[in-house]
Order: structure tokens, then C-alpha cells, then sequence
């Protein structure tokens, strides 16, 4: 992270600035619940696309390798939650047990989609990750029959929430004079797995391994000359990033309490795509940036965009998803005229997109 | 072939034994065989597209041989990737130079320990005593051989911002993180200056004095004369001499090879 040399100088500072950030964001639902419910439920959601995005950058964004199904995992995991602690097949098990076990299946999943691909980068293997996406999709809206385990389109409803310790995740609290939504805990939740992810992404990042996916980003040739099994890396970025979306994806089943097919279009992975992409791609604050303005930016748009016609114009003309998304791609385009390489670009992404002088 | 029994070392480090290779019609090499004993120079020259580099890339398991053997330390080379090979000992550079070029000169050494460091997923997240330890050693080695082929100061410069010089220096130390016991080079002196290729001479010199066999192609004959113990000179994909520098320099075909054959009426 790039910390201004003032406090990388002194530790006390950096403790003080840390200590200040995490009561911010202890506060931050209670002030959002004061604005609207609304807003702390659109917080949760940004998170959980943090999450999604930060997995997808192990893919992307460390070892290089375009992945466009990148949405298949979370729905992996998705289903995976929902079918075990739920009245679907009246299997209720914890979520301790349920989000390893998801993130277990969208691992395996995640090499499923690597051992074939192995050979393939850039745009081919952008292709086959897009029809992977959209087989996992086609599978969940078809397999209702002739056993029915993901019951079709209509999906899977009254899916468990999440309980810790008696305390049911899904309803409202009160501990001494506060309410405590279930919106509310859930962002302190996903708050703390988000943590987790973030150092796991950053250990990652510098090891070893981290390294090893940086030189097949690289050249990756020469990365295999000395000595690195560039099928075993590749693989294990696969199933690094398609773990973290099984975890997403059983925090959304547990949230919303009801997923289908129709929560994993195409559109899903392009959005978590793009969040990596706009963010800056290898760089983990960069992602999560991302990850918070197109999660918030589009709902803002939703609360402005009428009203905003309606002063001007004295009537609504155009629907505020149009605006929405014209704005959205309009943002998009502008981004990558001035800044190819994402808000908060990762050093060796800024690099790469200078005009190489001395033509290595 | 004039072999020199002196060089003909007791125990060779690698043996190839007519080693085929052919790109649809086009063959590129046809029954090539040398072995190379353990501490040698070994040099392999030859005109251009007479097969050198593809030699290489066979050695290296970039490519896969259609006929023939190799034997490194006696063993045969069974299923050879590039990885394979880099962990079995034999490290290389490229002729046209493969660094990673967005990364510090530093962070490229580092890549080279990777064959010989374990940290996996755990050890990286957990960062356990272990870890660190084997992190703090990765970077000590690299260090030290950033400072071995001379360009310990460069160290956190992007590669592609050294010199063409530092950049072959580089790749060197890059190789020889990997532990080799054969470095192979691909014309290491290829764009460099007088003062440079003196410097490298003296740098391969202190290479093999600390125990790696080496293997390069080079073209400046001035440089492969002083350096090799022993040249094998490849033209059309076949070896048509091997043996030391100087009977090489006299042998007809090798003079044949480079400068063509003499018109009738004219005696070689």
C-alpha cells in the first residue's frame, strides 16, 4: 500500500490511523441506518462484490489468466449453501460447516475450469471461461429434472440464515437499548471475512507463490525455464480465486435467503470483472475501491436520476436504468482513456502500460 | 571426430546421442551427439540456422526431440519440460533476452530460487517462522548473486531499465539462482562492448571455478577460443568437428562452414 512516508516512518501514527479506520467502519452501518436501511444493505452488497472481486484478482490480476464465468464459483457456492440448510432437501447444517464445504466445491470447480484451459490465454481463454460461466448457469436452470436438485428457475427459497452463537443472523437484536437489524449484523460479518480475505490476498501477493504467478504473468516461458510448473500455478489461481467466490456466494444465499439462476448472468461476471479492471488489477486496494464504486454508484444514480429529470425537465423522460447504465459505460470508457490502469493501479500494472523505451 | 582425450572427462555431466529434430520439412538437426564432462566450457558454434538454438531448446524441453537420446548425470531424461529440467540442474538464458521486464532486477533473481524453495499456500498466508525464514533467505541469495555477476547496485531497478549488458548479467544471476549444475547460455556476448565481453569472460571464468559446468553458443570466435575447453561446431544441423578451440580453427569443414567452399581449382 502505498502509505505516505510519514507514517511508514513511524508505527505509532500507522496504529492510530488503523485504530480510527476500524471505528469508522464499526460505526458506518449505525450512521448508514439513520440515512435509509436501504443503504446498509447496498454496503453489505458492495462487500460482498469486495470479496468477489478480490478472488477474481488472484485470477486476473496476480497470474494473469482473463476469466469472463467468473460468476459460475459464486453460484457454486450459492447452491451449494442453499441445498444444505434448507428445506430444499431439509439438510440444516451450520454455516461454519457449510461455507468451507462451498468454498471445497467452487475449488474444485475452479480446477475443473483450469485443466482444460491450461494451454489457452488471452482472448481463447477468455471464450471458454464465458461458455463455462454460462454452462454452470444453464445446468442450475435445468437440473429440476428427473432429480430435481436445484429446483430449475424457480430457485431455492427459506434458505437458513446464519446463526452465531443463539444469535439468529436473519432477525432484529437487542442488545441493551439497541436494535440491531439483521442487515446490520450481516455487515459485521461480512466486514470480518472481508479482513480475512484482504490478508490472505496481500500474504499471497508477496511469497513466494505470489512471485511465481507474477513471473507466468510475466513471460511465461521463461517462468517455466526456471523451473516453475506453470500447470500447477495456473491451477492453484484457479482454485485460489474460485474458493473466495464459493465463500461470497454462501454469505449471499445466507443473506438473501433465496437465490436462482438468474442472480449468475453473464452481466455478473462483467460487473465483478470490471470492478478488478476499473479498480486496478493487482492491486488489492484498487479492487476493493472498485468494488465499492460500481456497487454504490448505480444505486446513487437510482435515488438522483429522476429526480434530477423531473427538476429539469418537470417530468421523468428517460428510465433511470437507461441513464444507469449509458452512465455506467460512459464512466467505463472515460476510465480507460485516462487512467488504463485502474483508479489505484498496482505498480507493476503502471509499468507495464508505459510505452516500453528499450524495447525489452 | 577429433575428440581430445584430455577433455573427454570420466564422468560427463550430459550426453546427447544422435538427436533428431525436424520442423514439418524443414530439418533442423540430423544425428547430433557430444557429451559434456563435469567442469568443462563447453562451446557450440556454428552459421546462423545451423541448428544451435534449436539444440538448446531440445536440451531445455522446450522442444522434444524426434530420434535420439540425452543423459544428464547419467540418467536418462524421461517426459523433459522445461520445469523438469531447471529442477534436474540445467539452467539457461535466451539469445534474445527473456527477463521479466516489469519486475525489479531483484524480484527476477528471487523468481530463480523458486525451484529450490517450498513455501506453498500456508506457509504464505500463515506466514509461520519457517516462511519468513526461507523468504529472508531467497532474498539474501539473491542479493549475493546480483553482487557475484556484478550488478548489485541495480538491484531495485526494473529489468527493463538496465543496460543491454546488465540485462545478459541478469539473466546469468537469474539462472544461476536455480542452483545449476549446467548453465546453458544462448549467446551471452550478443550486443555487448569489448569491455563487457572481457568482463563476462571473467565472470563464466568464476562460474565454473565454483563448480557449474557451462554450455554456451557464442559467435565471437575471439571470445569461444579463450574461454571453451571444447567446441563443437554445428552447420546444417549436423556436427561436423568437435574438439578443442584451436585443431577446431583448422579443420576444413569448420573453415568450409563459415567462409564456404572454395571454387574448383582451388586447393582448402
Amino acid at each position: 500500500m502505498a502509505l505516505p512516508h510519514s507514517i511508514r516512518a513511524n508505527p505509532r501514527l500507522k496504529w492510530i490511523g488503523v485504530a480510527l479506520i476500524a471505528a469508522t467502519l464499526l460505526a458506518l452501518p449505525f450512521a448508514l441506518a439513520s440515512v435509509g436501511t436501504a443503504w446498509v444493505r447496498i454496503t453489505n452488497f458492495a462487500i460482498l462484490f469486495s470479496l468477489l472481486a478480490l478472488g477474481l484478482n488472484i485470477v486476473v490480476g496476480f497470474a494473469g489468466l482473463l476469466d469472463l464465468g467468473y460468476i459460475a464459483f459464486y453460484a457454486v457456492g450459492a447452491y451449494t449453501y442453499a441445498l444444505l440448510a434448507s428445506p430444499h432437501f431439509n439438510v440444516h447444517l451450520p454455516w461454519w460447516a457449510i461455507l468451507p464445504i462451498g468454498a471445497a466445491v467452487a475449488c474444485v470447480f475452479g480446477v475443473l475450469l483450469g485443466t482444460p484451459t491450461l494451454k489457452l490465454r488471452g482472448d481463447y481463454l477468455a471464450i471458454v471461461t464465458l461458455g463455462f460461466g454460462e454452462i454452470i448457469r444453464i445446468f442450475l436452470n435445468n437440473l429440476s429434472e428427473p432429480f430435481n436438485l436445484t429446483n430449475g428457475p424457480k430457485g431455492i427459497s427459506t434458505i437458513d440464515s446464519i446463526h452465531v452463537m443463539g444469535i439468529d443472523f436473519g432477525n432484529m437484536t437487542r442488545i441493551g437499548g439497541l436494535a440491531v437489524s439483521g442487515t446490520i449484523k450481516y455487515y459485521y460479518f461480512l466486514l470480518a471475512v472481508l479482513v480475512v480475505v484482504i490478508v490472505v490476498n496481500l500474504r499471497l501477493q508477496d511469497s513466494r507463490i505470489g512471485r511465481a504467478w507474477e513471473a507466468i504473468r510475466e513471460d511465461e516461458l521463461a517462468a517455466r525455464s526456471m523451473g516453475i510448473n506453470t500447470r500447477n500455478m495456473k491451477l492453484l489461481a484457479f482454485a485460489m480465486g474460485a474458493s473466495f467466490g464459493g465463500v461470497a456466494g454462501g454469505m449471499f444465499s445466507a443473506i438473501q435467503g433465496f437465490i436462482s439462476p438468474e442472480s449468475f448472468v453473464l452481466t455478473e461476471s462483467v460487473m465483478v470483472l470490471s470492478m478488478v479492471v476499473l479498480g486496478g488489477m493487482g492491486n488489492v486496494w484498487g479492487v476493493i475501491l472498485g468494488a465499492i464504486l460500481l456497487s454504490f454508484v448505480p444505486e446513487v444514480l437510482r435515488y438522483t436520476v429522476e429526480p434530477v429529470q423531473r427538476w429539469m425537465f418537470g417530468r421523468a423522460l428517460v428510465d433511470p436504468e437507461v441513464i444507469r447504465m449509458l452512465l455506467f459505460g460512459l464512466a467505463m470508457v472515460v476510465m480507460m482513456l485516462f487512467r488504463p490502469a485502474g483508479l489505484l493501479p498496482s505498480a507493476l500494472r503502471k509499468r507495464e502500460l508505459v510505452a516500453p523505451e528499450d524495447g525489452l | 571426430m577429433a575428440s581430445e582425450p584430455l577433455a573427454a572427462a570420466a564422468a560427463p555431466i550430459l550426453e546427447v546421442e544422435r538427436i533428431g529434430k525436424r520442423f514439418g520439412g524443414l530439418v533442423a538437426l540430423t544425428d547430433v551427439s557430444f557429451s559434456i564432462g563435469r567442469g568443462e566450457i563447453y562451446g557450440l558454434i556454428g552459421p546462423n540456422g545451423a541448428g544451435k538454438t534449436t539444440l538448446f531448446n531440445v536440451l531445455t524441453g522446450i522442444y522434444r526431440q524426434d530420434s535420439g537420446a540425452i543423459r544428464f548425470e547419467g540418467a536418462p531424461l524421461a517426459n523433459p519440460t522445461p520445469d523438469r529440467i531447471a529442477k534436474l540442474g540445467i539452467a539457461r538464458t535466451f539469445q534474445n533476452i527473456r527477463l521479466f521486464a516489469n519486475l525489479s532486477a531483484l524480484e527476477n533473481v528471487m523468481i530463480g530460487r523458486h525451484v529450490r524453495t517450498r513455501a506453498g499456500v500456508v506457509g504464505a498466508v500463515l506466514r509461520d517462522r519457517a516462511t519468513r525464514a526461507e523468504e529472508a533467505a531467497i532474498e539474501r541469495r539473491a542479493r549475493e548473486l546480483l553482487r557475484y555477476v556484478g550488478i548489485a547496485e541495480r538491484g531495485n531497478e526494473l529489468a527493463r531499465h538496465l543496460s543491454y549488458g546488465d540485462q545478459r548479467r541478469l539473466e546469468i544471476a537469474r539462472a544461476l539462482a536455480t542452483d545449476p549444475k549446467l548453465l546453458a547460455l544462448d549467446e551471452p556476448a550478443a550486443g555487448m562492448n569489448a569491455t563487457e565481453k572481457l568482463d563476462l569472460r571473467k565472470l563464466l571464468e568464476a562460474i565454473r571455478r565454483d563448480g557449474t559446468t557451462v554450455l554456451i553458443i557464442e559467435h565471437d570466435v575471439r571470445l569461444v577460443m579463450g574461454l571453451c575447453d571444447r567446441v563443437l561446431v554445428l552447420d546444417y544441423g549436423r556436427n561436423i568437428a568437435e574438439g578443442a578451440p584451436r585443431a577446431i580453427q583448422k579443420d576444413p569443414r569448420v573453415i568450409d562452414a563459415y567462409l564456404g567452399k572454395p571454387r574448383e581449382g582451388g586447393t582448402a
